[in-house]
């Protein structure tokens, strides 16, 4: 059976450091998956694998079956896998609705020329327009629009990127901690946004997160790394009384990898 | 269009517009009318340039102008793009040399060669050379333009890998090279100092005598007006600049626009969003250079003169005193800070000439320009020379306005980065929420 991505026995290294030793894994359609390790144990480095910005020296990255290996970071957006980062990358000096219109980029055909004439690429403008104003209006965003995200505070820009990531009508959607210094409620209601996305836009999702008991709550399944090694994978109650995964998160003695 | 609440919006295209709300599209009617009234030498609205520049205050206005496109080009390159140049001299330059190559006045025989004496390399004086190829406006100006693009892409493969401070090194390395070759190659660039023939703007479709617009002698327009050469050309290029400045803001509000801002703003994002890094660098380069070439090509024509050392360091150093000034990213800020600082060094020059015919005037007015100026005699102090060669202390209006825009620079970035721009936003902001919120 194809799966949407499967991940194969990747390695990365820097130098002599090695980020992912060996990690696989698979997501199928409309699944939500949740990559959890300690600090350090390679969950970005794997997102920035998935979406190229780093090479992985071995292994194999298949998109449907095919393989995405040596594709430029743009190219992977275009086959639909959108990405959040850890530390918000917005781009600061644009409204909302730009961010959010910069996320259609891909889905948008307009080059130089006709947008300089703008009578050519005005339809288009208005119509992704329009599917912007939706998403804003399923994230509730609505007052800040025509704000420079740099201005906004730290909840409402990660959900801006949400935003941004939704926009580009992705069919697998990386979430970098979504919810990483947030509060309660803030927590609660990005859980609520990311299962709306699930269940309203059958959207699969690879989950980075600290928190916890938002990953026990809404993952499907889960993958633990330590040190860039696959330390288990399974539903959230295997990881949970795994002996692997419990010495890598309280301590304990040192188990032999 | 809603008068009572100018923010309502109805459409989303109504949202996109250049010109939201009533109040911009009534100021900006009034403004080309008062722009338009002005040069046709419209008395009470005359008044107010006569004061600043003088009696010949259109000839600065138009050079302006002509920056301003250039201005608009930079601004899409460093502003929008957030890629620092210093090269745009070096693509004026080469729109200019377009335009003299293709456009430049006819002489004995037609060649893209220069026309007027010149200088050999050995620096000995060389046979007269020959002239442009007397080509209409409407081929070498889209020419001047697209040439500076295609070298903008052809360098570009050096300058998208870079950033920040190494791009600028890498473009002023092209400023260098444009000098260098303007002295190594005088008979295409002309003699070093005295330039070559300059194309004439006058709109011809071929090489016919009598132009079908002729914007080169005082004289009837269309058979219905009288103008004088200045007005004629002012108004050309000032629709040229509109329609660059249409341009540059409808790039900005669509996609192409928005992923160069987004690569200035987050270039690893960008990509991740789509946004091929390197192709998008290139279209910013190839825009922003189409701009300088065009605007190099009617500088030329304007000056009467081309010659590579107009295409020096110094003026693609203007170019970000201009983004500085101004407020670099907008568009609005772009036109502020060219008007700004293309036109105040013309008013000092004027302001110094207007007090020095006051020094014996006696009264307050007398005082202060006895105070100000100086004419170099014994006793005579102030720190404005008005004597004609003056190195060192007291500096001349020339050197003053150096200094005026050294500390116009370090004062805008360190308490307005947003330029004249952020001045504006904070008044229209102050008044935005003051008694009442429209």
């Amino acid at each position: 059976m194809s799966h949407l991505l499967e991940v194969d026995n990747i390695v990365l290294r820097f130098g002599g450091v090695t980020a992912i030793d060996g990690v696989s894994f698979h997501v199928d359609e409309g699944e939500l998956f949740a990559v959890i390790g300690p600090n350090g144990a390679g969950k970005t480095s794997v997102f920035n694998s998935l979406s190229q910005v780093y090479r992985p020296q071995e292994g194999d990255i298949k998109w449907k079956g095919s393989s995405i290996m040596g594709l430029r970071p743009d190219a992977v957006a275009e086959l639909g896998i959108a990405r959040t980062f850890q530390n918000i990358a917005l781009f600061g000096q644009m409204t909302v609705i730009d961010n959010l219109l910069m996320g259609r980029h891909i889905r948008m055909k307009g080059n130089w020329w006709q947008n300089m004439l703008w009578k050519a690429s005005k339809a288009e403008e208005m119509a992704n327009r329009e599917k912007v104003e939706d998403i804003i209006d399923f994230l509730e965003i609505s007052p800040y629009r025509k704000m420079p995200v740099a201005l906004l505070p730290y909840g409402i820009q990660k959900r801006v990127e949400l935003g941004r990531a939704l926009a580009m009508d992705p069919e697998l959607l990386l979430l970098d901690e979504p919810a990483a210094g947030m509060n309660l409620e803030e927590t609660e209601d990005m859980a609520r946004f990311i299962l709306d996305i699930r269940e309203e836009l059958g959207i699969a999702m690879i989950l980075v997160e600290h928190d916890m008991g938002l990953v026990m709550d809404i993952a499907d399944r889960i993958l633990v790394v330590d040190f860039g090694k696959p330390i288990g994978t399974g539903l959230p109650e295997e990881v949970q009384q795994n002996p692997d995964v419990i010495a890598a998160y309280l301590g304990g003695d040192f188990v032999d990898l | 269009m809603s008068f009572g609440r100018p923010l309502l919006r109805t459409s989303y295209e109504a949202d996109a517009a250049i010109l939201p709300t009533w109040f911009q599209k009534g100021s900006a009617i009034v403004a080309l009318l008062g722009v338009t009234l002005m040069a046709l030498g419209f008395g009470p609205l005359e008044a107010i340039p006569k004061f600043l520049l003088g009696n010949t205050w259109i000839n600065p206005v138009t050079i302006t102008v002509v920056f301003a496109i250039a201005a608009l080009g930079i601004n899409i390159l460093v502003g929008v793009t957030g890629q620092v140049s210093l090269g745009h001299a070096f693509f004026m330059g080469t729109g200019a040399y377009t335009a003299v190559m293709l456009g430049g006045n006819v002489g004995e025989e037609e060649s893209w060669k220069a026309c007027v004496p010149f200088h050999d390399n050995m620096g000995l004086l060389a046979e007269q050379g020959e002239c442009g190829l007397g080509l209409p406006i409407w081929i070498w100006l889209p020419a001047s333009g697209v040439v500076a693009a295609a070298i903008g892409v052809l360098v570009s493969p050096a300058a998208v890998k870079v950033r920040g401070l190494y791009l600028a090194i890498v473009t002023v390395g092209l400023v260098f090279i444009g000098l260098h070759l303007g002295r190594m190659l005088p008979e295409w660039a002309g003699d070093f100092e005295s330039g070559r023939k300059w194309p004439k703007l006058d709109l011809r479709l071929w090489k016919e005598e009598t132009p079908l617009v002729e914007m080169t002698e005082d004289g009837k327009w269309f058979g219905l007006i009288h103008l004088s050469e200045e007005q004629k050309q002012f108004f050309f290029l000032f629709s040229i600049m509109l329609l660059m400045l249409w341009f540059a803001k409808n790039l900005v509000r669509s996609r192409t626009g928005r992923a160069l801002q987004a690569i200035r703003d987050r270039d690893v994002a960008a990509e991740v969003m789509g946004v091929p890094e390197f192709k998008y660098k290139r279209i910013g380069f190839a825009i922003s250079s189409a701009y300088a070439g065009i605007a190099g090509a009617l500088f030329a024509s304007l000056n009467g003169r081309v010659s590579p050392v107009d295409f020096g360091l110094l003026l693609s150093v203007d170019f970000i005193a201009i983004l500085l000034i101004g407020g670099a990213g907008t568009i609005a800020g772009t036109m502020l800070g060219t008007v700004f600082v293309e036109l105040l060094p013309e008013v000092v020059e004027k302001f110094t000439a207007w007090m020095a015919t006051k020094l014996d005037a006696g009264g307050p007015v007398g005082l202060i320009s006895n105070f100000l100026l100086t004419e170099g005699g014994e006793g005579d102090f102030g720190p404005i020379s008005i004597a004609t060669v003056a190195p060192g202390w007291p500096m001349s209006t020339f050197q003053w306005n150096f200094v005026i825009y050294g500390v116009l620079i370090v004062v805008f970035l360190i308490f307005e980065p947003l330029g004249l721009f952020g001045v504006w936003l904070k008044v229209r902001n102050y008044w935005k929420g003051w008694p009442f919120s429209y």
